[in-house]
């Protein structure tokens, strides 16, 4: 492996990583605050990238489209917390696992209602759809740049608004302890609904800023849920900080892995993870 | 954890028995030219009935939730595909007790590891191992892949040289998969009335009071997952024998999905209601699928419903029988307002013993 | 009481899963067709289509088969092999269907196999492609309309070092399908004195295709052969452009790469090469003929698909005619269906004694968004089945 090949795996690795995190990032915050399992997480994804598709060709533009993609799945989120997730709070982890199992069937069914089967794209919007040239016969959209930086700004942003805001500190206090929030008269109600609505925004919103780096098909959420839930645990359930990494480990193990362990690619992101729960059962940064 | 249920439990779970045990005897009458694919079918019921009791062990009784236990189901399933011979049968007399051993060794594995997690990340962990499995069965090249394996003949039951039990035959598979329910049952309610099953329960209400007390819980916990894991390869290995086939997707975690919503459909923490949710849920999928192609919306509204107007199952509704009080208390809309769920001890698993009707 | 309720319930809910579909099968019943389709998740285009194609022939032909009604039995496969035997249990035993057919996906495609050879039940598969249906499990009442892995891909060997290369990466996901198609390439293609530089698996159905572009990238091949479809196709061939490799590598493909998909993929997919045994734009007036019908019927173009279902239709069709309509006899009827030939849309169609298709495979290209077709990469081309005995 030489430097060159090194750098350009090291810049897929760290894109895809960062995408992660995006995706895992609601299901990270709704875990730890509001101690939702949310299977449908994958669902969302996928959601956000049919509007995207969806309104691209109504509105013509693909900003347009994610301009209005963004209230939708707000309102999705708003929708499935107060109709469902309200009864589930104080109940055992399994039925939150069952109801949003229940939801994936129905979102999954629901997308092949309203847009059938068939595989979708949305081309590279304008502005980025240059590249530079990496090697001598390998170019990097600079559309996913674009990306990249989409991504780190708003774990930054993120990151502020927990560090401090007054928001932020009751979202730490909630991962920590629930209870005391609610004994703070803090109207927990209002935060929940909140936080699973930006939850859902934020992997929808995943989905749409992918949707022109990857192909819209029926069962795209599914494949990401299950890697999305592996860097949850990883980093660390409920910590920001913890899925920020836990993103670019899986990132980079995915990418490294299929190059150095082709034999293992399929595995490795499962072993790391029963490896870090063995040495920390409660993830990297709990 | 219930010890003692009211009577109607035993008398109606021995009626819907003795129902399904003659089967051939009404079978043929109620369902015509239709009577041998209803076997089939019912003997497919009582291999996932086995499938959701074992795995009422570990949610129900011990409070593990596990998103992997289709591991073990096809585990079962790829051990018997794999040890047996290509040409001829293999004896059922070593195949059973090697798929329970391999089953063990892995529960003992896998268990030892997973058992030192709580809560959520027990959830996630068992998930990890169930895909660790379902990847390496893909992708290896002795499993046959994602196509799957034949087993080209089923075990037999001999006894120098003749055969008692011609488990091609499905009436005797039929009997042989009911027997296997029966013997299930009654293991894991003498399992849960015993000394063990005390100090699961007990770990399951407070596992640091347990703990406080004195109790290795790990140990029991593990001894639990073993045994759990044991019995989902059987049930798995009875899969595989039915139509003599094995494919990775008996591993993948949407079967782990499946059979925990059978689980709650029929009533967690009760062993027998296990068996009512594995009748439902193939009941249930059976009838959408002949109404529409889009089934799994129906199924997706019938999960969502059970799990908020049902929490305790249909073994719940026969233990504790909603009065004709309570059930003009309860309109479907006070589910969707908030602040008057359940108590959610109550909901979690079922609480005391209910009050007899007179 | 509650408990008599409850039972009468049951007994009524199995009732109506099972009411559907008549016991008899006296001859002026209508002739039972059991699908075993995909019709929800990822396959549930090519489950479309392929019922679109069959419902499109029949229904030329009067709605009649061998002059009796048609009546279709729809079973979504799920596209879930660990379902596959008991769905198509359902389908033989429970609703007593003359035929079945399906499925897509080939791991389904084994389930059914199993019940196929214990009830003796006629199938035709009009997709999954995986070889051993017509080879190692053949039997007597298994028919496929579609393609084996290899045959597809085994042409594009040849036509590869034809076109001057010599050194090849393939690419495909770690399934049993898409190994089964990249060894159909990789064996005429070394046969021919090509050299592989690497085979490169990526674990099944990632579409995250980077890591492995910067590996083609180092490798530095003369071509690179790939296999995937659906979405992952899309992706590939998207990253693939997307990534500049396109201007220095030739992209060669299964056809089932851009199938379908043309206008997803779009500019991405000018100039990639790939063999199929279909391609839209072939200039024959049997395909001329057939664009037109299912345009004119479902507003859509036709893909591979639709001409699988189609051609399953047609050989029913012609099968039931030289039966009259008598199903009765069974080897009678695989007789019937074993001497079909069709003058199908992809150009002439026998069966092989394995019951397969002997077909062409078309080298096509895409340009301006169509898969035009440059030539004959095969003609008549017959799998191996020196495995089947029957």
């Amino acid at each position: 492996m030489d430097l060159a090949f090194f750098s350009v795996q090291l810049l897929n690795g760290l894109q895809y990583g960062l995408l992660l995190f995006l995706i895992a990032s609601g299901l990270t915050l709704i875990f730890g605050i509001m101690g939702i399992i949310n299977l449908a997480h994958g669902a969302m994804y996928m959601i956000g990238a049919y509007l995207v598709y969806d309104l691209t060709f109504r509105l013509g533009s693909f900003w347009l489209a994610i301009l209005a993609a963004i209230p939708v799945a707000i309102a999705l989120g708003l929708i499935i917390e107060r109709l469902f997730l309200d009864t589930l709070y104080k109940r055992d982890h399994l039925y939150q696992v069952l109801l949003t199992f229940g939801l994936i069937l129905v979102l999954n069914e629901a997308q092949r209602i309203i847009w059938g089967g068939d595989v979708h794209s949305v081309p590279v919007p304008e502005l980025f759809s240059g590249r530079i040239q990496l090697t001598d016969n390998l170019q990097y959209s600079h559309y996913r740049l674009f990306v990249m930086g989409v991504c780190l700004a708003l774990a930054g942003v993120i990151y502020w608004v927990i560090r401090h805001t007054r928001l932020g500190i009751i979202i730490r206090a909630g991962a920590v302890n629930r209870d005391m929030v609610e004994g703070l008269g803090i109207n927990v109600r209002t935060l929940f609904t909140l936080i699973f609505s930006v939850g859902v925004a934020l992997t929808a919103f995943a989905g749409m800023i992918a949707a022109p780096l990857t192909s819209i098909a029926p069962g795209m959420g599914d494949s990401i849920l299950i890697t999305c839930f592996v860097v949850v645990v990883i980093g660390g359930i409920g910590s920001i900080k913890g899925a920020f990494w836990g993103a670019i480990l899986i990132g980079m193990a995915e990418t490294f892995g299929s190059v150095l362990i082709p034999s293992l690619a399929s595995m490795v992101i499962y072993l790391i993870m029963a490896a870090v729960l063995l040495v920390k059962p409660r993830g990297l940064f709990a | 954890m219930l010890h003692t249920y009211p009577k109607r439990v035993v008398v109606i779970m021995l009626v819907l028995t003795a129902i399904v045990a003659i089967f051939p005897l009404w079978g043929p009458a109620v369902f015509g030219a239709q009577s041998d694919f209803m076997m089939e079918k019912m003997t497919l019921m009582l291999i996932l009935a086995l499938f959701a009791m074992s795995l009422d062990l570990l949610v129900g009784i011990v409070g593990l939730v596990s998103l992997g236990h289709a591991l073990f189901f096809g585990l079962g399933a790829y051990t018997l595909a794999l040890a047996s011979p290509a040409f001829s049968p293999a004896a059922i007399w070593w195949m059973a007790p090697l798929v329970m051993l391999v089953a063990a060794l892995a529960a003992l594995v896998v268990g030892f590891l997973v058992i030192r997690t709580r809560g959520i990340f027990f959830i996630m962990t068992t998930l990890a191992f169930g895909q660790m499995l379902y990847y390496f069965v893909s992708t290896s090249r002795h499993t046959g892949g994602t196509d799957g394996v034949f087993i080209m003949f089923r075990p037999s039951v001999e006894v120098g040289g003749a055969v008692l039990l011609d488990l091609d035959n499905p009436l005797t598979f039929f009997y042989v998969c009911l027997a296997m329910v029966v013997v299930g049952y009654l293991f894991l309610r003498w399992l849960t009335r015993s000394f063990f099953g005390q100090v699961l329960d007990g770990i399951h209400d407070n596992e640091h009071r347990m703990e406080a007390l004195g109790y290795a819980t790990g140990h029991y916990k593990l001894v639990a997952f073993v045994i759990s894991g044991v019995m989902a390869s059987l049930a798995g290995m009875l899969a595989a024998m039915q139509y003599g086939f094995a494919n990775p997707s008996q591993l993948g975690w949407h079967t782990s999905g499946e059979v925990l919503m059978m689980l709650i459909l029929g009533g967690m923490g009760t062993v027998f209601g296990p068996i009512l949710g594995a009748f439902a849920y193939e009941i249930l999928q059976h009838t959408f699928e002949h109404l529409t192609t889009h089934w799994p919306i129906l199924m997706g509204i019938t999960i969502i419903l059970a799990v908020l107007i049902l929490p305790r199952g249909i073994a719940g509704l026969i233990i504790d029988p909603p009065s004709r009080a309570s059930l003009a208390k309860s309109s479907p809309l006070r589910w969707l307002k908030p602040g008057r769920a359940a108590p959610a001890s109550e909901a979690v698993k079922p609480a005391a013993p209910a009050p007899r009707e007179g | 009481m509650k408990t008599t309720v409850k039972k009468t319930a049951l007994a009524s809910l199995i009732g109506a899963g099972l009411a559907i579909g008549g016991v008899v099968n006296a001859s002026d019943d209508p002739v039972k067709l059991g699908l075993m389709l995909p019709y929800t998740g990822t396959y549930a285009a090519l489950g479309e289509a392929i019922t679109n194609g069959l419902e499109l022939a029949i229904a030329r032909h009067g709605d009649q088969l061998g002059g009796r009604s048609v009546e279709y039995v729809k079973l979504d496969s799920e596209a879930n092999p660990s379902r596959a035997p008991q769905n198509m249990s359902r389908l033989v035993r429970g609703d007593n269907v003359d035929f079945v057919i399906g499925p897509v996906h080939s791991g389904v495609a084994m389930g059914m196999l199993r019940v196929a050879q214990q009830t003796g039940a006629i199938t035709i598969i009009p997709n999954a492609g995986l070889g051993a249906a017509t080879n190692e499990l053949c039997m007597p009442n298994v028919f496929r309309t579609s393609f084996s892995m290899w045959q597809d891909s085994y042409p594009m060997g040849k036509v590869a070092y034809d076109r001057g290369h010599r050194r090849v990466v393939t690419i495909t996901w770690d399934y049993a399908g898409g190994k089964e198609d990249i060894a159909g390439f990789e064996q005429a293609f070394t046969e021919e004195g090509g050299e592989i530089l690497q085979q490169i698996l990526v674990p099944f159905p990632s579409t995250e295709f980077q890591s492995y572009l910067a590996q083609i990238g180092s490798l530095r091949p003369d071509a690179v052969y790939t296999f995937f479809a659906g979405g992952g196709g899309v992706s590939f061939v998207r990253d693939y452009a997307a990534s500049g490799l396109k201007d220095s590598i030739q992209l060669l493909g299964s056809g089932f790469l851009t199938d379908g998909n043309l206008a997803a993929i779009g500019e991405a997919g000018e100039g990639v090469l790939t063999t199929l045994h279909y391609a839209e734009t072939l200039d024959t007036p049997q395909n001329r003929a057939f664009v037109e019908a299912y345009q004119a019927a479902y507003g859509d173009m036709p893909d591979t698909y639709a001409v699988q279902g189609y051609d399953t239709g047609m050989m029913l069709v012609q099968a039931m005619e030289a039966v009259g309509g008598d199903t009765s006899d069974q080897d009678r009827l695989i007789t019937a269906l074993s001497n079909i030939q069709l003058d199908s849309p992809r150009g002439p169609l026998a069966f092989s004694d394995s019951h397969h298709p002997i077909q062409n495979v078309y080298l096509r290209e895409i340009r301006n968004g169509r898969h035009e077709v440059v030539g004959i990469a095969h003609e008549n081309l017959e799998v191996p089945d020196e495995a089947c005995n029957m």
